[in-house]
């Protein structure tokens, strides 16, 4: 928090910080700034003793996973379409991280994929990058 | 009065009703399934409501906001699992009184309670919110740069999780409010040379993040397993004596509701606690609580819904949201080119009017719903949270998309659904960030103003009566706290003198 506070001020001093008077661009990003860094600090200070934090555990790794997915959906859905990015992220989803069975799993990825076609390409006629 | 009666033709509207009715099932759908909160369905939901007339689109938000309220009581009652934050309370007795095979009584008085408290919030709003509206008209910049000061440091006082850390998020918030062009010089400010940076972050992919995939991600972790529905629930109508012993917790915690909703931050979560507190004070047997006290269920229930309708008040009269739900309200109809504020009640009557008095049918509609459906919405319950979760995702991402149909959005979603996450692992409420982003413009154009117009001196703001006083109020509001501590600490030192005296116990149960 006080690396970002540090950084904004910095970045607001570039910007002109301007005067009260005069206000500039940089004036307000400076004030907030500024705010943050003491806020950071505070939260710094307090941080040793209390542990109001949850630990990260081997529960995280599904998130991790998740995360992973979607950023492969969003390399590739430009290219190539929602659909095969769309019934993979499901399959993945449902199989792996939800631990269902293949056959739900790869009915319902095909189930989301059908819907999703007929109402985002179907009925909201959207622009959304498909293959048909 | 013709505006209210046009309002009403405006409800009556076929394609209104109709999303009227969906605002209120998916409300009660997501209110029965724990996880995924109101603020969240909204904000996932945002890029649907693109294509709706702003009248549609917010009268559908807000059935999703008030039927959530409803929607959270039946797994509060039924399964000691509040499928919303508001409905905590209700369940100390609510599943209490089920464990007696009187669920039905608690869910039935839970809607009456519920339609009489959201009834009763409306007709005062309809009242109350234009001449708030009217007194806002002569409010210049400085008032609003102090309105807007106050409402971030009450949500962040408020909400739970830390008061440095709620003040933290606030600032981050404020702080990516400043991204992209800055409004009176044109300067491009933090974008790091990225186009689509230049015209500053969209409101949508951050509440969407935040929000929705924050909260997804953050479910994945296996907190919801395992539930076991019950096969079915008979007789939902409570009995004619049920009905009287909660009469006066009806009422009593729809006017606390009322008042609670109004002030940024209080909104339904903290009025039903309160009404629950009230009632137990109040009671002459405060023991019965907790073991299956109907007024225990009646008031928070009639607090948590009148709040979610008297929190529209600050929205629609004075342009500034009262809680993180509000936010994504406010976010949805500055997209729909609609500004909340003082002159909506004048400029856009249809969308006032037609909002307000949709919430009479909502609530109709509710009551209808869930005393015959009840058992219609507790097998939804059924269905997996690893069979919901990859859905709710790909809405969200293709959502996102379709807003600006640009890729970019979608990366923004996920990378403010990672933050949303870590926040939430480390104990930050995503709430105050998002809605200090929102007032973040607001705030930054109307203080440089007000210094513009008052040559750079920061004590005019003291000398113009209502920026004063509400400037003296967040003093307040900042010191008050400490104040507590304080006297606290004071309590506590007496509490270790005389240690057999150990009355103050209840009192912070209660709290």
């Amino acid at each position: 928090m006080t690396v970002l506070g540090g950084a904004g001020i910095a970045g607001s001093l570039s910007l002109g910080a301007g005067s009260p008077s005069a206000p500039g661009p940089g004036t307000w990003p400076l004030i907030v700034s500024g705010v943050l860094v003491v806020l950071g600090l505070a939260l710094a200070a307090r941080a040793r003793h209390t542990g109001e934090a949850e630990r990260f555990t081997r529960n995280g790794l599904p998130v991790a996973a998740a995360v992973a997915t979607m950023i492969v959906f969003v390399a590739v859905v430009a290219t190539i379409g929602f659909e095969i990015p769309t019934a993979l992220l499901a399959l993945v989803w449902l199989r792996f991280l939800g631990g269902e069975s293949w056959r739900l799993s790869i009915l319902t990825s095909l189930g989301v994929v059908a819907v999703f076609y007929a109402l985002f390409v179907g009925a909201l006629d959207v622009t959304i990058p498909h293959l048909f | 009065m013709s505006s209210v009666l046009s309002g009403f033709a405006v409800v009556i509207e076929p394609e209104n009703l109709l999303y009227c009715l969906i605002g209120v099932v998916i409300g009660m759908l997501i209110g029965v399934l724990p996880g995924l909160g109101p603020a969240a369905t909204i904000a996932i939901l945002l890029p649907l409501t693109f294509g709706l007339e702003p009248v549609t689109a917010v009268i559908m938000l807000a059935g999703i906001f008030y039927g959530a309220q409803y929607g959270g009581t039946i797994t509060s009652v039924l399964l000691r699992l509040p499928g919303e934050a508001s409905s905590v309370v209700t369940v100390f007795d609510g599943h209490a009184l089920a464990r007696q095979g009187r669920a039905g009584a608690a869910l039935g008085v839970a809607a009456i309670g519920s339609f009489v408290g959201g009834t009763l919030s409306i007709i005062v709003l309809s009242l109350v919110a234009p001449l708030v509206a009217g007194f806002a008209l002569d409010f210049g910049p400085p008032e609003y740069t102090a309105l807007a000061l106050l409402g971030i440091l009450l949500v962040a006082t408020i909400s739970g999780g830390g008061r440095i850390r709620a003040l933290t998020a606030a600032a981050v918030g404020l702080l990516l409010a400043t991204v992209g062009r800055d409004d009176f010089t044109s300067a491009e400010r933090f974008t790091l040379g990225n186009l689509s940076l230049a015209d500053g972050l969209d409101f949508v992919p951050i509440a969407m993040g935040l929000f929705g995939l924050g909260e997804i991600l953050y479910n994945l972790e296996d907190r919801h397993r395992a539930i076991k529905v019950p096969a079915h629930v008979a007789n939902v109508w409570p009995s004619r004596a049920d009905l009287r012993q909660s009469s006066g917790a009806i009422g009593r915690g729809s006017a606390l509701g009322f008042v609670l909703g109004i002030l940024p931050g209080g909104g339904a979560v903290l009025s039903s606690m309160a009404a629950y507190a009230l009632e137990k004070r109040r009671s002459k047997h405060p023991e019965r609580f907790g073991k299956g006290a109907i007024e225990g269920v009646a008031a928070p229930e009639s607090a948590n819904n009148a709040a979610a309708t008297s929190s529209y008040i600050p929205l629609l009269s004075l342009g500034v949201p009262a809680n993180a739900t509000m936010a994504v309200i406010f976010g949805a109809l500055l997209i729909q080119g609609v500004t909340p504020g003082p002159q909506l009640v004048t400029e856009h009557p249809e969308l006032f009017w037609g909002v307000v008095n949709s919430m009479y049918l909502g609530n109709v509609l509710l009551l209808i719903m869930s005393i015959p459906l009840v058992g219609l919405f507790v097998r939804i319950l059924r269905v997996r949270a690893t069979v919901l979760a990859p859905i709710t995702v790909l809405i969200t991402l293709v959502g996102a998309y379709t807003v600006n149909n640009s890729v970019f959005d979608i990366g923004l979603v996920i990378a403010f659904g990672v933050l949303g996450y870590l926040m939430k692992k480390f104990g930050f409420e995503p709430g105050p960030l998002v809605l200090a982003f929102v007032l973040g413009s607001l705030l930054e154009t109307s203080l440089r103003r007000s210094l513009l117009l008052f040559g750079g001196d920061p004590t005019g703001f003291l000398t113009r009566p209502i920026s004063g006083t509400l400037l003296l109020f967040l003093l307040l509001v900042v010191l008050a706290p400490a104040a507590q501590a304080l006297l606290h600490r004071r309590a506590n030192r007496q509490n270790q003198l005389d240690w057999a005296n150990r009355q103050d116990q209840d009192s912070r149960m209660s709290r």
